[in-house]
């Protein structure tokens, strides 16, 4: 590792902390800890979305699968962006109108309680969980890559640096952590992208005929198909990613940030901008890569193509932006992990613990003591989870964590926000059938069967060819909060009336919760 | 502002004409174009997957399934700033109904 390596990992640690530094002085009340006092405007939470957004396998995950299966790794980055329309059409503004920490807030200002918001507490974490691991995992085998340390060595790292900013900054520290790396990312994102154009005389019809010849697979890399054959698969897959985004708890969090429906609107906006630029940009990483890297090479470095990026800024500016990549990598992985042990801590500390242990009646002392706890329990059982689980597939992991998102969440939400007659039993059916189907279709799917020792976690035969479930179990959540709901009586329709007045006029942000 | 007032009758604010009328012309207008975008966004994997109309080329050596994709990406944009068009009408109509309503109790 060179000196200028060094120097740009210590200048984004040293900054984050200088951010954590100056944030827990503004952080003392539940209120700051979970979501910066939602004193957020709607530009810097839009940067923040991105800055949550984008993680790790978008920026190595997606390059890496353009590199190597041209049009098919771009269904990623489409499906990614459309899910922006899903959350701004139909959740951004209710959820901002009726939550105030959690996701388990919103569905309990219609439902208060507690097997309602413990159910809604449990999704959450399982979501987090996977996700969590994903990003560990990913962190770890880059940086191991990057700084030539054990892979043990680099998940504790990057765990302890999270906890640090989590712990002592809250959703201030985080939040800023998020907006730097955004900018950072877009900054190297937009430099690499220059550099590949240039190459191709800044002319896009040049690049499309000279990426013909430019890899083994000659025209069929520009079209889909080189990795995914199954119709059905792909087609599951693509649900997961467009209807998972509104579901992840993480990115729902961002919504009580800031002050109200009108400013998440905005910073919805803000977040459709960056975010899409941003894929746009994935094609000339990809297509860089491919070219002036090649696939050999590509696959050397790392048989999932996470190095695809990396390696192509080494290639086209040398060291020192190879350096900045890779300390960009580092910085999207720590802003990633934060928000996730934060909205994991939300769900821990203030529904399990504060709504359903303790009732509401906690301190605001006690409030935030439970909730520094809970970002280390999260943070901890990440880490152990992540350290035994290096072999698994990172990009597998990730869009199962939006396929629970989607079968668990979506359902719920949708119907709390806009059916009159669903109730109780419906929205508990629906969480539960979403996250246990989830659970059941994927431990049946190749992903974790292959007859090929080592290829998956057991060997035999997958029961079903279905790598990512959501096709199936969506559709389950779905039905199961209509069959809940219609299977038991019907509730007092006044309160659907009152969720129904705060959702669409923002009425009463401040009184939400009961 | 009905905010800093201890109780909200939300049961007369749901009763009133104005109330239905927003709600109904909001859900009309977001189910609408959610319907529109997932039907165009689902019609990429069924195109590609079951027939190959999107593998021939488009522009130069730039085959049809990009020239969708960036439709795709288009559309994102457009509709996400015609949702904030639409959305800041809607901020009147609720705002005149959270009126109403405050001339009504007070």
């Amino acid at each position: 590792m060179s000196v200028t390596a060094i120097s740009f990992f210590v200048a984004i640690v040293g900054l984050t902390l200088v951010i954590t530094w100056w944030a827990s002085k503004r952080t003392s009340s539940a209120s700051d800890f979970y979501t910066a006092g939602g004193g957020l405007t709607g530009w810097q939470n839009g940067l923040a979305i991105a800055g949550d957004y984008l993680s790790a396998a978008s920026f190595l995950g997606i390059a890496g699968s353009i590199a190597l299966f041209g049009f098919d790794g771009f269904f990623f980055s489409i499906g990614y962006l459309v899910a922006y329309l899903v959350v701004l059409y139909i959740v951004a503004e209710p959820l901002r109108n009726l939550g105030k920490f959690t996701l388990a807030d919103m569905i309990t200002a219609r439902f208060d309680k507690a097997k309602v918001r413990g159910v809604a507490a449990l999704s959450t974490i399982t979501i987090v969980l996977f996700y969590m691991i994903a990003q560990l995992v990913g962190a770890g085998a880059l940086i191991q890559l990057l700084l030539g340390i054990p892979y043990w060595v680099a998940v504790l790292l990057v765990g302890f640096m999270m906890t640090i900013y989590v712990l002592f900054g809250g959703m201030t520290a985080t939040s800023w952590v998020q907006i730097i790396k955004a900018c950072l990312l877009m900054l190297g994102t937009v430099i690499i992208s220059f550099l590949v154009l240039a190459k191709f005389d800044f002319n896009i019809l040049t690049m499309f005929s000279e990426m013909k010849t430019a890899t083994a697979n000659g025209e069929a890399y520009l079209n889909p198909g080189l990795k995914y054959t199954n119709g059905l698969d792909t087609i599951s897959m693509l649900v997961a990613l467009v209807l998972g985004t509104a579901g992840l708890p993480h990115i729902l969090m961002r919504f009580f940030t800031v002050k109200d429906a009108k400013t998440a609107r905005s910073s919805v906006i803000w977040a459709t901008w960056i975010v899409g630029i941003f894929y746009i940009l994935t094609i000339f990483l990809g297509f860089g890569a491919a070219a002036f890297v090649g696939l050999d090479d590509i696959v050397a470095a790392n048989a999932a193509g996470n190095m695809a990026a990396p390696l192509l800024a080494e290639a086209l500016g040398g060291d020192i932006l190879f350096s900045f990549v890779c300390a960009v990598a580092f910085a999207t992985i720590l802003a990633v992990v934060a928000g996730l042990v934060l909205s994991g801590a939300s769900a821990l500390s203030h529904d399990i613990y504060g709504q359903i242990i303790k009732k509401g009646k906690v301190t605001e002392k006690e409030q935030v003591m439970a909730a520094r706890i809970g970002s280390i329990a999260i943070a901890v059982v990440s880490i152990i989870l992540a350290l035994g689980a290096q072999t698994l597939n990172v990009a597998f992991l990730v869009s199962f964590a939006f396929c629970i998102a989607a079968s668990a969440n979506l359902p719920v939400i949708l119907y709390t926000i806009y059916w009159k007659r669903f109730n109780t039993a419906g929205a508990i059916s629906a969480m539960l059938t979403g996250l246990i189907s989830a659970l059941v279709i994927v431990s049946m799917s190749p992903n974790v069967w292959n007859p090929v020792e080592g290829k998956a976690i057991f060997v035999g035969e997958p029961l079903i060819m279905l790598t990512n479930p959501a096709i199936i179990s969506v559709p389950l959540g779905f039905l199961a909060g209509w069959l809940g709901s219609y299977l038991s009586p019907s509730e007092d329709p006044a309160i659907f009336r009152e969720v129904e007045v705060k959702a669409q006029t923002g009425i009463s942000v401040q009184d939400v919760s009961h | 502002m009905a905010k800093n007032s201890p109780v909200v009758d939300y049961e007369k604010i749901a009763q009133l004409e104005s109330f239905k009328e927003l709600t109904k012309k909001k859900n009309a207008f977001l189910w609408t174009l959610t319907a529109v975008f997932l039907v165009a966004y689902m019609l990429l994997p069924v195109l590609t997957s079951y027939t190959d109309i999107l593998h021939k080329k488009a522009i130069g050596d730039i085959t049809w399934v990009w020239i969708y994709s960036a439709g795709l990406f288009i559309m994102t944009w457009g509709l996400a700033h015609l949702y904030v068009a639409k959305a800041s009408n809607f901020d009147r109509d609720a705002k005149a109904i959270i009126d109403e309503y405050e001339r009504s109790v007070s």
